[in-house]
């Protein structure tokens, strides 16, 4: 197709404002942010003193820092793995199902649609320990649990107990989406497939595990992309729900960067800790826009 | 397509408004733009009855009131530091009296001095001596205080207290006598909720300042004392003692629930900024026969204080007005006004007795003559920055209780932040 002198310009004059916003407020922002990051600015006003990585340095050997990658970690980890686990099985089950499909689809759907502050809240007053659940409990069933949810401060090999109610609160909001992921996949599948497995005599689990999770797989890894940035930079959900948590059981860098930059008016340690962020999405995100690139070339 | 065009005319609107809104302060026009974050109850109205005698003796200004809502006003100094970093400050701001307003916005020099306005109304002799020392730097004042909070209280459920025959703990070793009785009764002698931690450092301030006395836990802000001497050490254990004492929920909970706590009779006793009076009478508690009320304890004599204050930043676009509007905010009408319906008492000490309630009236008597000694959890005391610092501390400490590694990260703050 040959392109006319004014179809270039009509694209060109549509382009360029979005570029120019772009390339100011998230480009330009994140060249600033790291400026920011390598100088002394402590306090209201700028200040520009070159300090290279120290403020690196020091965030890495600040105790909440390493607290907060830790549960960063698990947290991802975790809440990955509950949204997988439950959205697959849901997905699996809905297939199934002939009457009443859509009903169950749009309620494990709906919790998407809530703002992550909304079930940060909710949340916050059913693991409350003594007017949430262990009340309920003990006033049906009249069994007095201890469990102190999200206010508690053991740990177990680095993982704190009290991330368990937030790990939940998180996939409750979000299983629906891997769901609805799964089953727009499993639709695609070519039915001739199945009947075909059918003839030769294969069972479900032989179905699943040799038609179903190989066909699921490239779907499966974007809607994991999309959940490992939310978690990487979960911020608000966790700040209504538990804040920073007694001795940081529940606090992420999202957190800290509020705090320290906004209340505390450490720019630069703060500019350093959005910078860390950024680079943990990026290694998750970068392989996989590679790997499409890849595909797209080809 | 055409929702492309949608889009591009979007984002041309968007940057049109933007103009004329960096266009829009003009000097000269009769404006003036209160910046706080007094946004609900008692605060909210306090400022509209501030705001009617303003307009009284003004009838031609247009009052703008732009209030931040949320988080005690963490919220809104973030949106304070985007105005005044961006040079659109506005003509006047709320701020804690002390260093949160010198340690930020004095020391980056955005601040005018206040002395003239102090000298023309003859205030310096009807503010306290130590509230004239917290809101001044180099003996230039800064902000003009509406307001005085006491942080260092414990309230006391009266009919616990009467049960078992108890008095209200004077000193420190009354409080742990006290609550060995009530913990035996089965009763939590202490309610805390410190979500958030400030609440735990809110205590652990009135605990060092009972076990050091005012004039050391001054010296722990000008740098003369130092975090990890035997004091503060001994402080530190005794808070431990303190926590051994308080609901286990406490981490869950803000202020106000542990304030429930105490209505309920699930605890006997909380140490809370006179806010706390507020909420009980909100709750319909008899000040006096529900509850009542004691210096926390060791701290008689002794007068924690926080304050609302209104500073002029420098380049305000309506400076003329905005001195006009703190003159309201320090005089006895503004102050007589605002403090009753807020549940605060005057900052000056010649303010009409008949409006205020019992509470109220036993702050004033001891406001005027106790030793005045500024918060650090509402940042009288230190910078913000360094309050980050402490909080910081507090969080691992109330769950580690470590004592001497406190007290090091304590004192590797206090070096880094005391008399900057």
């Amino acid at each position: 197709m040959v392109r006319s002198r004014k179809d270039i310009a009509i694209g060109m004059s549509i382009v360029i404002p979005c570029f120019l916003v772009l390339a100011v407020f998230v480009y330009g922002f994140i060249g600033w942010t790291l400026t920011v990051s390598f100088t002394a600015w402590e306090g209201v006003l700028p200040n520009w003193e070159f300090v290279g990585l120290k403020n690196f340095a020091t965030l890495f050997s600040t105790q909440r820092f390493q607290i907060d990658l830790l549960n960063t970690v698990f947290f991802s980890i975790f809440f990955l793995g509950f949204c997988v686990l439950f959205g697959f099985t849901l997905a699996i089950l809905l297939d199934k199902i002939t009457t009443g499909a859509a009903v169950f689809r749009n309620i494990f759907l709906f919790p998407l649609a809530i703002s992550f502050v909304v079930t940060g809240v909710i949340w916050r007053w059913i693991f409350n320990p003594s007017v949430g659940i262990n009340a309920l409990i003990n006033s049906t069933v009249g069994v007095n649990i201890a469990w102190r949810w999200y206010t508690d401060t053991s740990s177990v090999c680095g993982f704190h107990i009290a991330l368990i109610p937030v790990v939940i609160a998180a996939g409750w909001q979000l299983t629906g989406y891997i769901m609805a992921m799964v089953l727009a996949g499993l639709r695609a599948i070519p039915v001739e497939i199945f009947e075909s497995a059918a003839i030769d005599g294969a069972g479900e689990f032989r179905k699943l595990f040799n038609i179903i999770i190989p066909h699921l797989k490239p779907i499966l890894l974007s809607a994991l992309i999309v959940l490992g940035h939310i978690s990487l930079k979960i911020f608000d959900l966790v700040y209504t729900m538990t804040g920073r948590g007694t001795a940081f059981v529940t606090d992420f860098p999202g957190i800290y960067m509020f705090e320290t930059t906004f209340q505390g008016h450490f720019y630069a340690e703060g500019a350093g800790i959005s910078i860390i962020m950024l680079m943990l999405v990026a290694i998750v995100i970068i392989p996989y826009l590679y790997s499409i690139l890849k595909k797209e070339r080809v | 397509m055409r929702k492309m065009l949608g889009l591009v005319l979007l984002c041309g609107l968007l940057v049109l408004t933007l103009a004329f809104y960096a266009c829009g302060s003009k000097q000269g026009e009769k404006k003036l733009e209160v910046f706080s974050w007094w946004t609900a109850g008692g605060e909210a109205e306090g400022l509209e009855a501030m705001r009617k005698i303003f307009i009284n003796q003004n009838p031609d200004v247009e009052f703008i009131n732009a209030t931040v809502a949320g988080g005690a006003g963490s919220n809104a100094q973030a949106v304070l530091a985007t105005r005044m970093q961006g040079g659109s400050p506005p003509d006047t701001f709320q701020v804690h009296a002390g260093l949160e307003l010198i340690g930020s916005w004095v020391v980056a020099g955005a601040m005018e001095p206040l002395n003239f306005l102090f000298e023309e109304n003859d205030w310096m002799s009807v503010y306290p001596q130590g509230v004239i020392e917290i809101i001044s730097q180099d003996h230039k004042i800064y902000s003009v205080p509406v307001n005085i909070h006491r942080s260092n209280v414990l309230w006391y459920n009266k009919a616990i207290f009467n049960k078992f025959g108890l008095d209200p703990p004077e000193t420190l070793d009354d409080f742990f006598t006290v609550a060995e009785v009530l913990a035996d009764e089965g009763i939590t002698p202490l309610a805390l909720g410190d979500n958030g931690i400030w609440a735990a450092t809110h205590l652990f301030e009135n605990i060092l300042l009972g076990a050091l006395g005012p004039e050391k836990y001054k010296g722990l802000w000008t740098g003369k004392v130092k975090w990890d001497s035997a004091d503060v050490k001994a402080a530190l254990k005794t808070f431990v003692k303190v926590l051994g004492y308080v609901n286990t929920d406490h981490a869950a909970l803000s202020w106000d629930g542990a304030a429930q706590y105490v209505i309920d009779g699930k605890c006997a006793m909380t140490v809370m900024g006179d806010w706390a009076h507020g909420y009980f009478k909100a709750k319909g508690l008899k000040p006096g026969v529900d509850y009542g009320w004691m210096p926390s304890p060791g701290t008689i004599g002794a007068f924690n204080m926080l304050s609302d204050s209104f500073g002029l930043p420098k380049n305000a676009p309506h400076r003329k007005i905005a001195i006009k509007w703190l003159t309201v905010c320090g005089s006895k009408a503004g102050q007589d006004a605002f403090n009753p319906i807020k549940g605060s008492i005057p900052a000056r000490t010649d303010a009409d007795r008949n409006l205020y309630d019992a509470y109220l009236l036993s702050a004033m008597n001891d406001f005027s003559s106790d030793t005045i000694v500024p918060s650090c959890a509402h940042g009288a005391a230190a910078a913000q920055s360094w309050v980050t610092k402490i909080h910081d501390v507090m969080s691992i400490f109330v769950a580690e209780k470590d004592v001497e590694k406190a007290a090091r990260e304590f004192q590797a703050a206090a070096s880094r932040f005391a008399n900057k």
